[in-house]
């Protein structure tokens, strides 16, 4: 024992595992989706999506308190706000109250003169003046008469209204006695925003761990009460966390459900621990690997420990079961080495994958699967003891020769599934394939829906087109947006857009600022020039003393910035439209269509083109997710199509065309009939289901080139030992992939499912085709 | 059958109740109620007249009205500036002379609702409307007649006192609004088509 501890190939062994377990001590885990959300190809947009997922509106959390009645829902709205404005980890909290109302309408009427975009030198002579005037007082003699009515004394010339117009056509948040509410009325809504961007995930999930703890901490709630929440901070933090969950729920009970199988058929504690041996080992040099190549893991890779575990623990089981019955070791290890290979063929083409977290997955398999093999093929033997007391599993052998014998017979039934597959997909060769970017999230459809719901109560746009710019600083930036809003609202005149918001309307450059406060009349002129203007009018300049002070006030008042828009509705907002990065500043503007959905987006570049305003990108988020979801997808069934080429091609050279033709007829027909399988229930297929096949291709190539080697197939009893160990090995993965299949994580269940399906048809399909009848080789 | 005759009793108590309230037996307001309900539809013209205090002269404007049983009904102002308000069952809509439309839901706006069914329920005559927003109070007889409505919210107090609303039969002569800081506006409606 001790001499063999030592023999080189063991220190080799141990000194690969010291060296992947010191990787991995410094490997950084990261769990959110964004490595397997498709990357951008162009930067610009790329970063579009990254301020999506990270920027300013990911920081929106939107909070609805449901249950008992209107009264004590906006009690505790009240009181929710009360809690949480104080605390650093929101930079703005609101329910849409009368405070943070009037502050709007304050900032918004205060600073008329300064924000009002009809404010130019023309209007502020007597004529402008006069026209101005008579205009409002149209105003006022229409529907809305009431209320322009309050504002004339001090705004006779209608800045408020100028303003006010930007803004018409929103949808507001509803609001019942003075607090927003849902659309249907049963909710009380608040808006919350985050200090941390989404980058912190940690400290997005200790602020919204502080609204929840708030909310059940105010005081004489009514017990039947409840906080909903939303918004991509929201959202990633449960991902994360069902994430965490799911990677060590599945590993825990994949590893217990294989151990228990093994135990039922070895029976001994020994050959269990062994059999885990390339496991353990494949796990922690994929990791290693992947930290090394990637810089981090993802979570997500490690969910997929558990896929490893039902592929390496095969060859331990092979070999076990099948050396246990003597057999030929050098046929043995030919098949193995041949089923490796053919693995590693069809994962190489995952690793050529531009999608992130596809690479990943790939990398991990190959050298995980490697390492595994050699571990079996090199250091087991040497741990192994010279004889197994390997529990007599000849009784089961007959058993399964029979039904084995009787599946053979049926070998039709693989026309027939076929054909059946053939003609489920031809059917709905439309519809395989899913091109939405969510089926990948793994948010709950009833989440997906309270998003929905609390983003129309909230009157929020769903970001669908965006106009978007960086410039290198705040100025430059508002500067660049009023240009941009000048063709914007040509644009909404003539109908090609439906509506828009620029930063300025909130906030104008300092440029336009000054530019306003000199058209207004210089001190000392107001007042004669306001008498002149009101000649042929029914206003006495008496009624609008307040005019002239406000004026002459807005001539010295100071320029607004960011700060003067502090607690207001405005500012958050703002925020999401102008984003302060280092070096430079982000410009957003939301594109709101016309009428039905779509915005004719060749008409707005071509205007944005023709007042040399080329750098603002207009994108359609939408069109440009899918239609990459769309290139990766295309790009993952190329490899997938050259993956299984070379696998044919690899088992046609080394074992001849005829026994490949035997191997990968039941592979394709399995592969076929999950997919059709997977069609008829309805299930859209993804990348990942993709990935799925691959793996079924992967496994399901050894039970066929098991079923298949004449050379290794001695004696039936022999036969009756690998036929054991191919459906020992097959219960193994499906168990761990259909454990995986059972996930609450979309990318972990659709893997998990379909290589489930696709393993146990790939066993049953192999032996009916590839099996060496008993009768060609009896004894 | 005692269900019947209990809520037969209660509502001939109920007629006697609010008969006596009204100290004008010989017209009462479920009788202008149901007057006014038989009209399905009607086209007419209307003048405002609006008289602020802070303006020397009434502000005037002109235009047509449509209405049709039961809940729609459609403010078309012509003059001095064309604008438009439609009113569709829940969901009031203004239109500007642009073709720029703005919706507002009245669920979301309880003052608004308060505003619009004054017109609208007088129309339809649907009286639990009224009386939702308003106590109201009538005079005079089937020929001439003069509805008066308090509003009972505080909001709405706070913006309108009183609204009156005259006419002769099933037809609708004047309404006027009567605004807390003592403005007021005066409509006058003519040339009926009803149906």
């Amino acid at each position: 024992m001790k001499t063999r501890l030592f023999k080189p190939v063991i220190l080799i062994w141990l000194a690969a595992m010291l060296a992947s377990v010191l990787v991995i001590s410094q490997t950084r885990f990261v769990a959110d989706l964004s490595a397997f959300m498709p990357k951008l190809p162009s930067a610009r947009q790329q970063m579009l999506i990254d301020q999506l997922r990270d920027g300013a509106i990911a920081r929106l959390v939107l909070v609805g308190i449901e249950g008992a009645d209107e009264d004590e829902r906006g009690r505790l709205s009240r009181l929710l706000v009360g809690k949480l404005s104080g605390n650093p980890r929101f930079t703005a909290v609101q329910n849409g109250d009368r405070q943070t109302q009037q502050r709007d309408q304050q900032y918004f009427f205060d600073n008329r003169y300064l924000l009002s975009p009809a404010v130019t030198p023309q209007r502020f002579t007597a004529a402008g003046m006069h026209d101005a005037i008579q205009d409002t007082l149209l105003a006022m003699s229409g529907d809305a008469g009431l209320i322009v009515k309050k504002i004339l004394p001090r705004d006779p010339t209608g800045e408020t209204l100028q303003i006010l117009e930007q803004f018409m056509g929103e949808s507001q948040p509803s609001t019942s006695k003075d607090i927003w509410v849902s659309r249907d009325g049963k909710r009380a809504v608040l808006l919350l925003q985050l200090a941390e961007s989404g980058l912190n995930t940690d400290a997005q999930a200790t602020a919204l761990e502080d609204v929840k703890q708030a909310f059940a901490s105010l005081p004489a709630r009514h017990a039947d009460t409840r906080l909903v929440m939303s918004g991509t901070s929201v959202i990633s933090v449960a991902s994360r966390n069902i994430i965490q969950s799911e990677v060590e729920r599945l590993a825990t009970l994949g590893t217990l459900l294989v151990v228990a199988l093994l135990l039922l058929v070895y029976r001994s504690l020994p050959l269990l621990l062994l059999g885990l041996i390339p496991v353990v080992s494949g796990a922690l040099v994929g990791i290693a690997s992947v930290s090394l190549g990637f810089g981090h893991v993802h979570g997500l890779t490690l969910g997929f420990g558990t896929t490893l575990i039902g592929e390496a623990v095969d060859y331990s089981i092979y070999l076990f079961i099948q050396r246990a019955g003597g057999g030929n070791p050098s046929h043995f290890w030919r098949t193995i080495r041949l089923g490796v290979l053919t693995s590693i063929t069809g994962f190489a083409a995952l690793m050529c994958s531009s999608f992130p977290g596809l690479s990943q997955l790939g990398l991990y398999s190959i050298s995980g699967l490697v390492t595994a093999a050699l571990v079996t093929r090199y250091v087991l033997p040497l741990l192994m003891p010279a004889r197994l007391n390997l529990r007599d599993l000849s009784k089961p052998g007959l058993l399964l020769q029979k039904v084995l014998d009787g599946l053979t017979r049926l070998r039709w039934l693989l026309a027939v599934a076929m054909l059946a597959a053939v003609a489920v997909l031809a059917l709905h060769h439309q519809d395989i394939w899913n091109r939405q970017l969510n089926a990948l999230s793994s948010t709950s459809p009833a989440q997906n829906k309270l998003d929905a719901e609390l983003r129309a109560d909230l009157g929020g746009n769903d970001m669908r087109y965006v106009a978007s710019f960086s410039a290198p600083d705040q100025e430059s930036a508002l500067q660049l947006a009023e240009r941009t809003r000048r063709v914007l609202q040509q644009l909404n005149r003539q109908n090609v857009i439906g509506g828009f918001h620029t930063p300025d309307e909130l906030l104008p450059s300092i440029a336009t600022q000054r530019a306003r406060q000199a058209a207004l009349p210089p001190a000392g002129t107001a007042a004669p020039r306001l008498a002149e203007a009101l000649q042929g009018l029914p206003v006495d300049a008496s009624q609008l003393q307040g005019f002239v002070s406000d004026v002459t006030r807005a001539q010295q008042q100071a320029l607004l910035s960011r700060a003067s828009l502090h607690g207001s509705a405005a500012s958050v907002l703002l925020d999401s439209m102008l984003i302060k990065r280092p070096g430079s500043d982000l410009v957003l503007m939301p594109l709101r269509p016309a009428s039905g959905e779509n915005i004719a987006l060749d008409k707005v570049r071509a205007a944005l083109a023709a007042q040399q305003l080329g750098q603002v990108t207009v994108i359609d988020l939408l069109e440009e997710t899918t239609a990459i979801f769309d290139s990766y997808t295309h790009e993952a069934l190329l490899f997938s199509s050259l993956g299984s080429l070379a696998i044919l091609l690899l088992l046609g050279v080394t074992c001849g065309w005829l026994q490949a033709a035997r191997v990968t007829i039941p592979l394709g027909c399995a592969v076929l009939c999950t997919v059709a399988l997977l069609d008829a229930c309805g299930i859209q297929l993804t990348i990942l289901h993709l990935v799925g096949l691959l793996l079924v291709v992967a496994i399901g190539s050894n039970y066929a080139l098991f079923f298949a080697n004449k050379q290794q197939l001695g004696s039936a009893a022999e036969q009756r030992q690998v036929e054991v160990s191919l459906v020992v090995a097959n219960l193994a993965t499906v168990t761990s992939f259909g454990l995986l299949g059972s996930s609450n994580v979309p990318v972990l269940s659709y893997i998990g499912s379909t290589v489930a399906i696709g393993a146990l048809l790939a066993l049953l399909f192999a032996a009916m085709m590839a099996r060496m009848t008993p009768r060609a080789l009896s004894d | 059958m005692r269900v019947s005759i209990i809520s037969k009793t209660l509502a001939g108590l109920f007629v006697v109740l609010s008969a006596s309230s009204l100290h004008a037996a010989d017209f009462s307001l479920s009788e202008l109620m149901q007057q006014l309900g038989q009209k399905k539809s009607g086209t007419a013209t209307f003048v405002e007249k609006k008289y602020i205090a802070m303006l020397k002269q009434p502000l005037e404007s002109s235009g047509e009205l449509a209405f049709t049983a039961p809940d729609r009904l459609e403010k078309r102002t012509l003059k001095p500036k064309a604008e438009a308000v439609l009113l569709e069952g829940n969901k009031l809509t203004l239109e500007r002379s642009d073709g720029r439309k703005m919706s507002v839901n009245l669920s979301d706006r309880p003052e608004v609702s308060a505003f619009v069914e004054s017109i609208r329920a007088t129309l339809s005559g649907d009286r639990n409307a009224l009386e939702r927003y308003y106590t109201p109070s009538l005079s005079g007889g089937s020929e001439e007649w003069q509805l008066k409505l308090t509003p009972l919210q505080a909001r709405m107090q706070k913006v309108i006192s009183q609204i009156r609303i005259a006419g002769s039969r099933a037809q609708v002569k004047t309404i006027e609004f009567l605004q807390a800081d003592g403005d007021r506006s005066e409509m006058t409606i003519t040339g009926t088509s009803a149906k």
